[in-house]
């Protein structure tokens, strides 16, 4: 239990860096109603990206939108095959994500792993900084727990006024009914794309801030998001959504989610003391219990009040 | 107003499922003008709907509306001259978002969408008045997800949609189809309510011969892919069903088909 606790801190700070690629997938999946694969190569873009620009000597922030622009590149290419070439989403998501394999290597200088150093480079978080705020060595603000925390919390009230115009209306409206859509006007592709384009701008500056905060960028990291995103939203909509109806609150329940899955991981690793090699079978486990609840519920619990009007 | 001319429309070609839905039809509309379309199953009529509104390309012939040929534009950009009513009345609106939200949509229909606010706080007035006229007391539901609706407020609602920008074009497909009698019979009194303050030109796509003498100042009957009958004027008010079978068994060429139009 005292390695779960002290492990806590971390997996709470990963848990909300993945928060924001689980709100980029919450566009698609969510509000779009598309499954974009993209984003286990897209992640990874973000990190290389944002890793490489730092080593060549660029601002931080530079870096971060550098990493931004090319996370929406990736949608914008997935983009262009489901639109343009008529390739189904989940295809097209498919073949960004295997083509980004190469060109995230070439971006890392064709290696594997890209260290980042924090002692060299002026990073936003990192997590060494999660001991130094722990022994004082650092202001409590400094807390990667906390930078990552403050940039959610921009990120959805950014979200928020954006699919309140009428453009984000417009995206809104193409995933709920395309049909309804096109018939009121709404160049459907053109939303689709771009809410590829956002969608995968805010998986890479996930990405991104990852690579900042273990130090390193690397081929597999974003391996795996799709479901991490999936269980994210899947997590906070069983738990808060009888909560949360606000699209704001929404979000954030998105980045909650994430936030307990990744303390319920910590938990198996901690408790069990299960070789860390296991974490993605366990990671597929856990989604699909988190999927299969709301079936089984329907299914073999049939509601109170149905049964009140049968008696 | 709308010109469509010979207009020619194949599904599955090259198949053996091959249906040459439109076969070179020709219809001319007047400005003002609020036709009613009956015939059989297969006989176009939804498939020339389609066609003018953009969701299928033509192979042949063109379609103009306004004077403006509208044969090549796609469908979302067609949509700023066309306001229209699906046959299911899960297909107009957008389920998981509010009433006001699905009208401010649709009032931006033919304009193009920035970053503005996508609905302000003098529409949700216009859109309160507006609603009153359904007479369905959604003006006082407004934040409701039309989702929890039902099929009859729904299509009001894409009703009061289709013409919140008043359209060059109206198009109904057989918009109270699936619905029962009594609301049908509600919405399709919008409907003339609406058609005729705004002097909309309307085609209108029905099964029921009595609602297409009823309603509208022309009836064009479709059969095989072309208009094989238009009455209008005084000629259509007189028009009993009976008539309406034998103009159409005449125009076909044989009788059994009285009864497939019939139970069509």
């Amino acid at each position: 239990m005292a390695s779960f606790l002290n492990a806590l801190p971390g997996a709470v700070t990963q848990g909300l860096i993945w928060g924001i690629m689980a709100i980029g997938l919450f566009i698609t999946y969510k509000l779009l109603d598309l499954s974009d694969l993209t984003v286990d190569g897209s992640f990874c873009t973000g990190g290389a990206v944002c890793v490489m620009m730092m080593a060549a000597g660029f601002n931080v922030w530079i870096a971060l939108l550098a990493a931004v622009a090319a996370g929406m590149l990736a949608g914008l290419v997935t983009g262009f095959f489901h639109t343009k070439c008529g390739i189904p989403a989940i295809l097209a998501g498919i073949l960004t994500q295997l083509g980004l394999w190469s060109v995230n290597l070439a971006i890392m200088d064709m290696k594997a792993n890209q260290p980042l150093n924090v002692n060299k480079y002026n990073v936003v978080l990192s997590i060494r900084y999660l001991e130094e705020v722990q022994y004082g060595l650092r202001p409590i603000w400094e807390h990667p727990a906390l930078t990552v925390v403050l940039f959610t919390a921009v990120i959805i009230a950014i979200l928020y006024w954006f699919f309140g115009t009428e453009l984000g209306a417009s995206i809104r409206a193409t995933g709920a009914n395309s049909k309804m859509a096109r018939a009121q006007g709404i160049n459907t592709n053109f939303n689709k794309v771009l809410g590829l384009a956002i969608s995968n701008g805010l998986v890479a500056l996930s990405g991104a801030l990852l690579s900042q905060y273990q130090g390193f960028a690397e081929i597999n990291m974003g391996r795996g998001a799709i479901v991490i995103g999936l269980a994210s939203i899947i997590i906070g909509e069983v738990t808060f959504g009888k909560l949360f109806r606000n699209f704001g609150l929404r979000l954030l329940a998105v980045s909650l989610g994430a936030v307990i899955y990744y303390i319920v991981i910590q938990l198996v690793i901690s408790l069990l003391e299960i070789n860390t090699n296991y974490l993605k079978l366990i990671s597929a486990l856990i989604v699909a219990v988190f999927l299969a609840v709301p079936f089984w519920r329907k299914r073999y619990l049939p509601k109170k009040k149905k049964e009140g009007q049968h008696a | 107003m709308l010109d469509i001319q010979n207009v020619f429309k194949t599904f599955n070609a090259g198949t053996v499922n091959e249906k040459v839905a439109l076969k070179g039809l020709n219809l001319h509309l007047n400005e003002g003008d609020f036709v009613t379309v009956i015939g059989g199953n297969g006989a176009g009529k939804s498939t020339m709907l389609n066609c003018v509104a953009g969701v299928y390309p033509v192979e042949e012939g063109t379609i103009s509306i306004g004077g403006v040929d509208v044969t090549g534009m796609p469908e979302h950009k067609r949509a700023q001259f066309i306001g229209r009513v699906f046959q299911d009345p899960m297909m107009g609106t957008a389920a998981t978002m509010q009433i006001e939200e699905n009208l401010a949509l649709a009032a931006r229909r033919g304009k193009s969408r920035f970053l503005r606010s996508g609905i302000t706080k003098e529409e949700r007035e216009v859109y309160r008045e507006e609603l009153k006229i359904l007479g369905l007391g959604l003006e006082d539901r407004m934040t409701a997800k039309v989702g929890l609706l039902s099929g009859g407020q729904r299509q009001a609602l894409t009703l009061l949609m289709a013409t919140l920008q008043k359209p060059q074009l109206l198009l109904l497909d057989e918009h109270t189809a699936a619905l029962d009698p009594k609301t049908a019979a509600k919405v399709l009194e919008v409907t003339q309510k609406i058609v005729e303050q705004d002097h909309l030109t309307t085609l209108m796509i029905t099964h029921n011969m009595r609602d297409a003498i009823a309603y509208g100042n022309r009836l064009v009957m479709m059969y095989d892919g072309h208009v094989v009958v238009d009455v209008s004027g005084e000629e259509k008010k007189n028009l009993t069903v009976e008539q309406l079978l034998n103009l159409f068994s005449r125009a076909s060429g044989s009788d059994e088909v009285n009864d497939k139009l019939l139970l069509a």
